[in-house]
């Protein structure tokens, strides 16, 4: 098991034959991913070293049947794109663009509840998924984790690497590495991973890593005291970061009083969640819980 | 992104709601000219991006030119929690019957349009939100189809807006909602939405802010915000694409990602230090990309060390070492650095790093390890052997 991505999947990349998406594509591909298409307006009939490209989603899903789209076009485009993947049938679409519009995010949120309640969306602005040993769908360094019983899921990229580094660095691996990307509008929240982990029998540990700005957070330790019978250990970035400013990504910004870090840490101790104060001393508690020996020792 | 209270009510008045004529203005002199085209009375509004003008004096009403020279005068240049008044706002008076409050926004945990009526405005909304929840009508609005006018018109009645101008404030609040959607605003707020003795609704103030993601759909809305307030590094890491944020302390800090970058500032404050700054060198690790951020970094004057903190997955720890040799020798910075590299050929990162043995650079392993070293630097303190 794994959740999300794994040997079943079939990944089809709009925005492949651009530099970065030609790039990443062969990179998942070369991890074992199952690539069977691009999609690219007008270059439909080409192909990128082998992989197919076709004009639309929908040509794409009648001769490769893709269930897995990535989104790599750039911001003015990707919320259309999300949208076609999603009238093409496909189940999951993962959007690693970053810079889309608030508004273009809640258009793309609404369009899925209402008309295509059968589709998935990870991201925008997200590093992507990875199920150790299985597949690799988006940009995450695979080389840093092998396949395990710890669920990931994160806000921020690299401080997912970071962290999960730090877990492997001690012996454990990862059932999934989930990132649901730092944008204000993400696709899915915490919750939706959550629940995904708890119900993956190879899962027996989800690393929450969360940062200032919205209310993902404090939603997550409501549902991990509700639903969640696995230990969850989190943590939370951005506790020095002045109100009203945004820190990097879209979404990451304390607007007044809501959004800080402080509450959001608050929030998860309150329902039972340890929360790290530092990446280390997250990966620490995790390794405890998981009773492996101390990070010091490894 | 977001607009000073002039610039708002221009954005107001483009889609139809109603705001008293007025002129943004730098000088006493054209405060002057102002005030006799706009008719006296006039209020003088300084126009800084933050709360809490009127009690600071900047907000004042003016009967004649003289009281106008007088309150112009002191308030142009006045400081406002650290922001400077750089240009007033001259609008002709307006008599008040009510003070009522309207907001759209963005609700990131319902993902859908708010929209917030109270006929409780003029004060702060957080505390009537607290206070007097009752008095605060919030309405979800379907994303997809807009708020309606009988919508609107449900929101007034049910906020308990008067009778007879219930209809007025259903169309303001259609109006913002469409200032909302199609400027591509987060939030657009109105407090006080004043109601006059002739029954006019009317936008009293503004508090817009708009996405920066969508500002290519409205080339006539780049040249705002408060960009001679705006801090000069920030706009100079703006115009260069660079995520900078100036902060108050004195280590500046470097990093490829955002939440990376955050997570340094706390570890870096848990330590005993304080930030100078976030920035966030994004995945590129070449010389040129890393020399700008270096650049950038070192332009605040108050930075006394700095920590470079890498973890590279796609970015490779040897070229981002490369390209921090090649910036050092062009720019010699005159502060201690401290070098985490981690992740991907981190050993080969930090080996190139130690034969080109850059003078007052410090390798670290580990980013808690890296924070205590730069804030012992910054201190004045000596560390372990440099790179």
């Amino acid at each position: 098991m794994a959740v999300l991505v794994d040997e079943n999947t079939r990944l089809c990349v709009a925005g492949m034959t651009g530099r970065e998406g030609s790039f990443h594509t062969l990179n998942n591909r070369n991890y074992g991913t199952n690539v069977v298409g691009g999609v690219t307006p007008g270059k439909g009939g080409q192909d990128v070293e082998g992989i197919p490209v076709f004009d639309s989603f929908e040509q794409a899903a009648a001769e490769a049947q893709p269930n897995t789209a990535m989104i790599f076009v750039p911001p003015r485009f990707a919320a259309d794109s999300i949208l076609e993947a999603a009238a093409a049938g496909v189940a999951l679409v993962i959007a690693i663009t970053e810079g889309i519009p608030a508004h273009d995010e809640l258009r793309v949120y609404n369009t899925l509840k209402r008309d295509y309640p059968g589709t998935r969306l990870i991201g925008p602005n997200c590093p992507g998924i990875l199920s150790p040993g299985r597949a690799n769908v988006g940009i995450i360094p695979a080389s840093f984790f092998k396949a395990g019983n710890v669920g990931v899921v994160s806000r921020s990229g690299t401080l997912t690497y970071q962290i999960g580094n730090e877990i492997a660095q001690a012996g454990f691996g990862c059932s999934s590495i989930v990132g649901i990307g730092g944008d204000p509008v993400p696709g899915s929240s915490f919750v939706d991973v959550l629940d995904l982990f708890e119900q993956d029998p190879e899962t027996e540990l989800v690393v929450l890593s969360g940062e200032i700005g919205g209310s993902a957070e404090e939603e997550a330790a409501q549902y991990i005291a509700e639903h969640m019978s696995k230990p969850v250990v989190a943590y939370i970035a951005g506790f020095t970061a002045p109100a009203g400013k945004q820190m990097g990504h879209a979404g990451a910004i304390v607007s007044g009083s809501a959004g800080t870090a402080a509450a959001k840490a608050q929030a998860l101790e309150a329902k039972g969640v340890r929360v790290g104060r530092t990446p280390t001393e997250t990966a620490s508690i995790a390794v405890e819980v998981l009773g492996g020996a101390s990070l010091a020792a490894s | 992104m977001d607009l000073l209270e002039y610039q708002g009510k221009q954005l107001f008045a483009r889609h139809g709601l109603r705001v008293s004529s007025g002129e943004p203005v730098t000088s006493v002199e054209d405060a002057v000219a102002a005030a006799a085209a706009i008719g006296y009375p006039v209020v003088v509004k300084a126009q800084v991006l933050i709360g809490g003008r009127g009690k600071a004096g900047g907000v004042k009403l003016a009967a004649d030119e003289s009281e106008l020279r007088e309150h112009a005068g002191n308030i142009l240049g006045m400081d406002i929690k650290g922001h400077i008044v750089r240009k007033i706002w001259i609008e002709h008076a307006s008599d008040i019957a009510s003070e009522y409050y309207a907001s759209v926004l963005l609700d990131r945990s319902a993902k859908l349009p708010l929209v917030m009526f109270s006929t409780e405005g003029g004060v702060d909304i957080e505390e009537v939100a607290e206070k007097t929840p009752e008095k605060l009508i919030r309405h979800h609005v379907d994303a997809l189809q807009g708020l309606s006018r009988d919508e609107a018109l449900q929101i007034a009645t049910d906020g308990g807006a008067d009778a007879d101008i219930r209809e007025g404030v259903a169309d303001a609040l259609v109006a913002l909602y469409e200032v909302w959607l199609e400027e591509d605003a987060t939030l657009a707020e109105i407090n006080p939405l004043i109601v006059t003795p002739e029954r006019e609704v009317k936008a009293l103030d503004s508090k817009v802010s708009l996405d920066g993601n969508a500002l290519y759909r409205h080339p006539e809305n780049q040249g705002l915000s408060d960009s001679e307030n705006e801090d000069p590094i920030e706009r100079r890491a703006k115009e260069e694409g660079v995520q900078y944020v100036k902060l108050d302390g004195d280590i500046g800090i470097l990093g490829n990602g955002a939440g990376l970058v955050m997570s340094t500032l706390d570890v870096v404050a848990q330590a005993g230090g304080s930030p100078a700054n976030f920035l966030d060198a994004g995945g590129g690790s070449n010389a040129e990309k890393i020399k700008q951020a270096v650049d950038l970094l070192l332009a605040n004057d108050a930075v006394k060390a700095v920590l470079f903190n890498i973890f590279g997955g796609i970015t490779r720890c040897d070229e981002v070492a490369t390209g921090l040799i090649a910036a050092f020798a062009e720019i010699k910075p005159s502060v201690p650095f401290v070098v985490r590299l981690d992740g991907t050929n981190d050993v080969e990162g930090r080996r190139l790093l130690q034969e080109a043995a850059l003078p007052n650079v410090h390798a670290a392993k580990t980013m808690n390890e890296a924070a205590e070293m730069v804030v012992a630097l910054a201190a004045g303190k000596s560390v372990g052997a440099g790179a």
